[in-house]
């Protein structure tokens, strides 16, 4: 911590009365716990790929490759744990979220900064219980990250102390939710009317109403799998009468939201980066705004989409699909809306515009495959398979992990005060972009072809297009180097970063560099839309 | 909205969000509830009447009772009266008190019986039978804990009364903590009809 308090240079890095790790870690002031949050996911997201690079490895070719079976199921379970929990969830909300939000509405803080700061040490603990649930007990769960009964009820794995984990950082979730939810009822600056607020923050305030409404009930659900362990309640349990089909009712219930958690943060950054970088007012603010509402309601009733094969009847099933291919409207808006925004602009290619470009282009793909699966028809053929695993990367990592870069060139060199340098960000890109396509475009013809997910060995007619997908994965994960160590030496060491001149029109580009503690000098008075660049004065 | 002055409308709604999700966390164990006695009408019609009704309707005046008191201390902090908003906020957790004590002969004469989660005498009957008891234990167990908080919460409000951090401006605290306190009653509101009257 010491170096980077001493490599960036003023604002809210200076500003603050404790000294060493104490100042950070006990702080209540937003950026520093977004900078928190950003380490830690940062830290979790290449956990997370080195170990998803293992389970490629071990798919390379037919038979044992590098590891035992037993190894194999851990790894995947531990990869998805990992990657959504640790990384996606508090990815964007609670890193670029924190960063962010307050400096929009034109706020000092968020509206509970202690509850903030409290929300950041249950996700840290809730990290640690995870991590520690993997080497004590019986090791590593081995459920897959969905821990489906009735298996994660009797695996001799540590299984209950991982949930539990889980749990914790609900909570963690929950508790950001509140505070974005109050701090853009009540903490907004004269002048910033509900329709001038950054489209950022819009899909934040979506985003906290499924955490607030969603997450409760996958802490009951977990909580349900630990009683089921520990005291033998049988509610999932068959033989005694339970069912555990509800189970992955009430899993879903909350998971199929979940993944709007994962990706409206996502659509709000692409929101606010391609205007800035087309020179021109985004097209449609309004059914911008809305349609992340809209995805966050019909989003909430279409669980059962991952469970068309688990047994439900088919007025069940019909209902669901129907319900699926509704979400596709709003999502379907937003993407039309990016394109109109940049028809005739004065487009540049930076990091930021690049990642966001292929955002889009990734995210229509997974969302249309989505609709592959939305379809019952289709989905029982390719259910369970890599379809599945290529259709939710393209969506999750395609889509939310290109924003939270695009998010991360965008904004931070805002709060750091030194910038990354442009050559190395866009061959990182160029990297990323091109072996994360041959990874799982890969991957959602095997699933095409009949490969199922989560198996450890597989047939030699998939021989091929498997080592394909695992040279993708060595292209993808150099890129993504490239680019991590690309953005921390040019954070920390990089060329000085000051003003607007990327010449956003959000007020974020309106206050120092970096933010003072305070945020605003005088409490601001908005009198110009978040897109409006004459208004705001920008070239 | 100025960041220098206390936003009391802003705890609450804060607050009022997380009663929501008080609500959801319960609302799961209703959701199973209602799909087990679809399944199981019977054998819950069985389980329910083995519940004792006493108990339960004690209880539930127990709980309605500390939510009175918990109201009046609002009302009473507002105009300044210590010493009755301490004596109305330590009714409340004697309130929480009883309740968890009765709480605790119900379950022990149960326990008596031999019907507490995977007993022997539970996994020999039928299989509704021990769904109904599992949930009985879980949703009472669970709203017990969230007595035992609410409790701990009231008692640390007190304190902060008496310390004069909460007085007649400065009260939202109490308020809020109120809120939580009528939640775990409402939540009661719901279980003692649906486990004791209506099977």
């Amino acid at each position: 911590m010491s170096q980077e308090t001493a490599m960036a240079e003023g604002g809210f890095w200076r500003d603050t009365g404790r000294t060493g790790i104490g100042a950070w870690i006990f702080s209540t002031d937003h950026k520093r716990i977004g900078l928190m949050y950003l380490y830690c996911v940062l830290g979790f997201f290449l956990v997370g790929a080195f170990l998803g690079l293992l389970i490629r490895l071990e798919l390379m070719a037919p038979g044992p490759t590098i590891m035992t079976a037993k190894t194999y199921n851990a790894l995947f379970t531990v990869h998805g744990v990992v990657m959504i929990f640790l990384f996606i969830i508090p990815g964007i909300p609670a890193s670029f979220g924190n960063l962010v939000l307050p400096i929009q509405l034109g706020a000092r803080d968020v509206a509970f900064p202690r509850v903030n700061l409290f929300s950041w040490w249950l996700y840290a603990t809730g990290a640690i219980i995870v991590l520690v649930s993997l080497f004590t007990g019986g090791g590593a769960p081995d459920t897959g990250w969905t821990f489906y009964v009735p298996f994660s009820a009797r695996t001799t794995t540590n299984v209950s102390l991982a949930v539990f984990g889980v749990f914790v950082l609900g909570f963690s979730s929950i508790l950001t939710g509140i505070n974005f939810i109050t701090t853009i009822h009540r903490m907004r600056a004269p002048g910033m009317t509900w329709t001038r607020i950054p489209l950022f923050t819009w899909s934040l305030y979506a985003t906290a109403w499924v955490q607030v409404l969603a997450t409760p009930i996958i802490a009951i659900t977990l909580l349900l799998v630990v009683t089921e362990r520990i005291l033998g309640l049988g509610l999932f349990d068959p033989t005694r009468g339970g069912d555990p089909v509800m189970y992955q009712h009430m899993f879903w219930i909350y998971s199929h939201p979940a993944v709007y958690i994962m990706i409206l943060p996502g659509m709000g950054v692409i929101s606010d980066i391609i205007p800035v970088f087309s020179r021109k007012p985004i097209f449609g603010y309004k059914m911008i705004a809305f349609s992340s509402l809209a995805i966050a309601a019909a989003g909430s009733a279409v669980w059962g989409h991952h469970m068309y094969t688990s047994g439900m009847s088919d007025t069940g099933v019909l209902v669901f699909s129907f319900l699926t291919f509704i979400v596709a409207i709003p999502s379907a808006i937003k993407v039309f809306n990016w394109v109109s925004t940049m028809y005739k602009g004065s487009i540049s290619l930076e990091a930021p515009m690049l990642f966001a470009l292929s955002f889009i282009l990734l995210f229509s793909i997974g969302g249309l495959s989505g609709l592959i699966l939305g379809a019952a028809a289709t989905d029982i053929h390719v259910h369970d398979t890599h379809f599945v695993v290529g259709h939710f990367h393209y969506v999750m990592f395609g889509g939310t992990g290109f924003a939270f870069f695009a998010a991360a060139h965008y904004w931070l060199p805002k709060y750091f005060g030194r910038r990354y340098r442009e050559k190395p960000a866009i061959v990182g890109w160029v990297f990323m972009f091109i072996g994360f396509n041959i990874l799982y475009f890969t991957m959602q013809v095997l699933g095409m072809e009949g490969m199922p997910r989560r198996y450890y060995d597989y047939l030699p007619e998939f021989a091929r297009l498997n080592f394909v997908a695992t040279v993708g994965s060595w292209i993808l994960i150099a890129g993504v180097i490239i680019v991590v160590w690309n953005l921390w030496h040019g954070l920390f060491k990089g060329e000085a970063f000051a003003g607007n001149p990327w010449g956003g029109a959000t007020l974020e580009w309106s206050v120092a560099t970096p933010p003072p503690t305070e945020n605003f000098e005088e409490d601001p008075v908005v009198t110009h839309g978040p897109y409006d660049f004459k208004g705001a004065g920008v070239p | 909205m100025s960041h220098l002055e206390k936003d009391s409308f802003g705890a609450k709604l804060g607050m009022w969000l997380f009663l929501f999700t008080e609500m959801l966390l319960f609302g799961g164990v209703f959701l199973l509830y209602s799909v087990y006695l679809t399944r199981y009408p019977k054998e819950f019609g069985l389980g329910g009447r083995q519940l004792d009704l006493v108990y339960g309707a004690t209880n539930t005046v127990v709980l309605l009772t500390s939510s009175l008191f918990a109201a009046m201390s609002v009302t009473a902090i507002k105009t300044g009266a210590k010493k009755l908003t301490l004596g109305l906020l330590s009714g409340t957790v004697g309130c929480a008190f009883i309740f968890l004590g009765i709480k605790y002969l119900e379950w022990s004469a149960k326990f008596h019986h031999g019907i507490y989660p995977n007993s022997p005498k539970l996994i020999a009957g039928p299989p509704g039978e021990s769904i109904f008891f599992s949930l009985y234990y879980l949703t009472t167990g669970l709203h017990g804990i969230h007595v035992i908080v609410g409790a701990v919460l009231m008692s640390w409000t007190a304190v902060m009364v008496q310390k004069e951090r909460l007085n007649a401006s400065d009260n939202v605290t109490l308020e809020n903590v109120t809120l939580y306190w009528h939640l775990v009653d409402l939540v009661w509101i719901f279980i003692f009809p649906l486990y004791y009257l209506i099977l």
